[in-house]
């Protein structure tokens, strides 16, 4: 990363950080690769990826067999290369970390698709109509991978999306350093080559009524992740250069990239995984000095290892145990600086973490020109009561093998009803439920007929 | 330091290291660079009436990612004139006179043509003759290399011819491209050979372009069988040694050609009877340094072995080298796996499983862990799980208590007497 100083010379910092394997670095992993029999890889792909069979694939040329191995088990396939934590995953399960190096299963699978997406060769034909039809609302990794295998199954499909583009959290909440926009797009245009109609800039509860939905379509898959983050409750939220960063990061992903970061002091409240990306998004835009502000400490961050030291290698500062108490202006509607607490760690509370206390009379400032809250997401409430839906605190409620909500009609999958205790928020993780969820509906609608 | 010099049918030399006859030993620019590499001999490449040569020559057997597991060429001999090549042997020895120089020949099946070559390359002081029989492209059709060594009387009766006129050992190097070798090692004594050498390159034809469709290599669309050779050949040529080497009517010394590439191969072909060694693809895929750590190497062998002389170690397998009836039908081993070695990639239960004889079972351990094991009463001892095992150790092929020994001969020889 080099530091910016035009807005020109923005773009380049926004490049992937990982460059592509040379064809020789795939020959010569590819040909370590073991092909375990069994192969543990596989079994710690949440879509059960055959690793080795694509790995063996792209070993003998059949590179199209390869795309077509990685994409049938994950929609997402291509998207999963680049933002798996593959550590935790298929390259952790690797037998080769106990005799000398994990395979790197993310970086060959990410090989593989982009010749998938360099070739245009089609991969999948849609299956023969069956006469039902879907609604699937959110166009996410689990609303379209849901969309991708009902469309397979033969279902007449349609999906509703109410920004500009399809592809969710992919095409607006990955920073494009981790994964570019046209990977997500290429993905929808695979989904879309099977028929599956996308309308965009469409709500459901807005420009279309639930009510048309579960009259008009035999099924409806409820798909629409998380909102926004949550307002921190605290004075001067609404100065300006106080942003959110789930918003932040949309912007400048769909390429709406701004010099007026650049050299200010930035500070970013959360230490998860979108507050590093808030965090490294604002250094690439040349801010002087990004801080992360959490009032845990190190030990109970939830960004993922890999991420906090991509941060740290940005030169990203890290503020533990300090909660901001108040945005102060500087007198022209512009924050200026942040009113902090210290924080100490209690007992463990019901996240099974050490609970935050402040300490008494530590308040302190801390001089800012912007603000980015990454301190989790709102949930759709609103339009899961009008779907009279059971759920906890917009936490969807479903049958864990069918991915059925209370109305047996509705189905839910991906973040909407992902919450404590229920498996990873990994767009590998919605991309699986999105298939299980189609599965299900075709088992149902089946037994049916 | 053992002593790495050998006594190879009366030429001394330096170390058993020599170039081949081939692409490496062209000319006196090469075999120079050569000995200052520190080789002890090189058969020149061999010398004949020059023929014209096709590009392109050479194609290669790549597996997994490694480059040159075989090699293969439909070069023909030298194709520069005759009294170039003998300029340059003559300089070369001048420069050179501790380091071997073969002369590698091949002319018609003709006596004079054999006499007449033989007394020129003599006359610029070579140390041997190697007579090619062996070639199995191009020169084959004109009724040389391998047509003749295919003939065991045309081997004995050129071989003759030479030896009329040579003053140095002969060496007739053999082809391998012939249902028994021995066949034609015998008929090179009976000639007077004073050794022989092998194994010449194999019939092949190294691949096809499946886009073009077109023969590897290919001149202009076109493509022929070559002659192939590099390690995918050694366990060929390490068995014809052997073969060779194990008779009994006959103790003529051996230069083992075929696959060599490092010390570990030279000390095998040494242990199956080879005196000499010969070698050209290692050379040709890394250049003459490989040399260095083939000395190097062979001596810290014969260090660690308390062999005060690398020509300790000739011969030494080849009474362990026998037909399959003297082998002991009562003889135990069953795999082990060392369940602290192994990564658990189950290729062994696989290949078990699919390939061999069912009985590695897979199973969870009473820590939740998954484990395999050998069920020790079906295994038949073949080897299989502990060579597509990719963890040195972790399989373990362990010898059972047996009857007593017994070979089929014996079984059989016993048999009869009832």
């Amino acid at each position: 990363m080099r530091i910016p100083d035009t807005k020109e010379n923005l773009w380049k910092n926004f490049d992937e950080v990982r460059a592509d394997l040379k064809p020789k670095e795939v020959m010569e992993e590819v040909s370590r690769c073991l092909f375990c029999y069994d192969a543990p890889c596989t079994k710690a792909c949440p879509t059960n990826i055959n690793v080795p069979s694509f790995i063996k694939k792209i070993a003998s040329g059949n590179m199209k067999g390869a795309a077509h191995v990685i994409m049938e088990a994950n929609p997402m396939g291509a998207t999963c290369a680049r933002v798996c934590p593959t550590e935790e995953l298929c390259e952790g399960a690797c037998v080769l970390n106990d005799a000398s190096l994990p395979i790197m299963i993310g970086d060959l699978q990410r090989h593989a698709t982009n010749w998938a997406m360099k070739n245009h060769e089609p991969l999948f034909q849609p299956g023969k109509p069956n006469g039902k039809t879907v609604a699937i609302v959110g166009s996410g990794p689990a609303g379209l991978s849901a969309a991708r295998e009902l469309a397979r199954y033969g279902f007449k499909v349609t999906v509703y999306e109410k920004k500009d583009k399809a592809g969710g959290l992919d095409t607006y909440g990955i920073v494009p350093f981790r994964l570019p926009q046209a990977i997500s797009l290429w993905e929808v245009e695979q989904v879309e080559s099977l028929g599956v109609a996308i309308h965009t800039n469409t709500e459901v509860g807005k420009d279309v009524q639930v009510e048309t939905l579960m009259n008009d379509f035999d099924a409806v898959v409820l798909a629409v992740g998380m909102s926004d983050v949550p307002l921190l409750g605290i004075p001067g939220e609404d100065l300006d250069g106080v942003h959110d960063a789930i918003q932040f990061i949309e912007k400048v992903k769909d390429g709406h990239l701004t010099d007026r970061f650049i050299g200010k002091r930035a500070a970013v409240i959360g230490a998860g995984n979108t507050a590093i990306d808030a965090a490294t998004c604002l250094k690439r835009l040349g801010a002087a000095n990004v801080s992360m502000v959490y009032r845990r400490s190190e030990a109970e961050m939830t960004a993922y290892p890999f991420e906090y030291a991509f941060a740290k290698q940005d030169g990203i500062e890290f503020r533990w145990l300090t909660q901001p108490k108040s945005f102060i202006d500087d007198g022209l509607g512009h924050v200026a600086r942040m009113e902090c607490v210290r924080m100490k760690l209690g007992e463990i509370d019901a996240s099974g973490r050490r609970r935050p206390e402040k300490v008494k009379n530590s308040e302190f400032y801390m001089d800012i020109d912007v603000v980015v809250k990454a301190t989790g997401q709102v949930r759709y409430t609103s339009l899961i009561e009008a779907f009279g839906l059971e759920n906890d605190h917009g936490i969807v409620k479903v049958n864990p093998e069918t991915y059925q909500t209370s109305n047996p009609k509705v189905y839910a999958a991906g973040d909407v009803i992902f919450g404590n205790g229920s498996g990873e928020a990994m767009v590998v993780a919605a991309a699986e439920q999105g298939k299980k969820t189609a599965r299900a509906i075709q088992e149902q609608m089946l037994s049916r007929i | 330091m053992a002593d790495l010099s050998i006594n190879f049918a009366g030429i001394k030399s330096m170390n058993p290291f020599w170039l081949a006859s081939g692409p490496p030993t062209n000319s006196g620019y090469q075999v120079q660079r050569a000995f200052e590499a520190g080789w002890g001999g090189a058969v020149w490449k061999t010398l004949g009436d020059p023929i014209v040569n096709v590009t392109s020559r050479f194609s290669a057997l790549h597996y997994n990612g490694q480059r040159v597991a075989g090699f293969n060429n439909i070069e023909l001999i030298t194709d520069r004139p005759l009294d170039v090549n003998l300029r340059e042997i003559a300089e070369t020895k001048k420069k050179f006179p501790k380091q071997v120089i073969i002369a590698s020949l091949m002319v018609e099946p003709v006596q004079e043509k054999w006499h007449e070559i033989v007394k020129k390359v003599e006359d610029v002081g070579v140390d041997g003759l190697e007579l090619n029989f062996g070639c199995p492209h191009g020169m084959a059709e004109r009724g040389m290399g391998s047509a003749s060594g295919q003939v065991p009387e045309l081997v004995e009766k050129q071989t003759s011819w030479a030896k009329e006129a040579a003053e140095t050992p002969v060496i007739v190097k053999l082809t391998p491209n012939i249902t028994d070798i021995t066949a034609t090692a015998y008929a090179a004594s009976q000639g007077g050979a004073d050794a022989i050498s092998l194994i010449n390159t194999i019939n092949s034809l190294m691949g096809i372009d499946l886009d073009t469709w077109n023969t590897i290599p290919n001149v202009a669309g076109k493509g022929t069988h070559g002659g192939y050779c590099g390690p995918a050949v050694k366990p060929i040529a390490l068995s014809m040694v052997g073969e060779c080497a194990r008779q009994t009517d006959s103790n003529i010394p051996i230069s083992g050609i075929g696959g060599i590439g490092t010390w570990r191969d030279a000390a095998e072909f040494m242990l199956m009877g080879a005196t000499g060694l010969q070698v050209c693809t290692a050379a040709m895929h890394h250049g003459f340094r490989i040399v260095e750590d083939m000395i190097d190497g062979l001596n810290n062998y014969l260090d660690e072995k308390g062999l005060a002389s690398v020509m300790d170690l000739v011969g030494r397998s080849v009474p362990k080298y026998r037909d399959w009836g003297d082998l002991d039908l009562n003889h135990r081993v069953v795999a082990r796996i060392n369940q602290d070695q192994c990564i658990h990639c189950n290729k062994c239960h696989i290949a078990c499983e699919d390939g061999a004889h069912q009985c590695i079972e897979m199973y969870t351990d009473k820590n939740g862990k998954p484990a395999l094991k050998v069920r020790e009463e079906d295994c038949v001892g073949c080897n299989l799980c502990s060579i597509v095992c990719p963890v040195d150790g972790a399989i373990d092929m362990i010898e059972k208590p047996g009857e007593e020994p017994m070979t089929w001969n014996e079984r059989q020889a016993l048999l009869n007497t009832l």
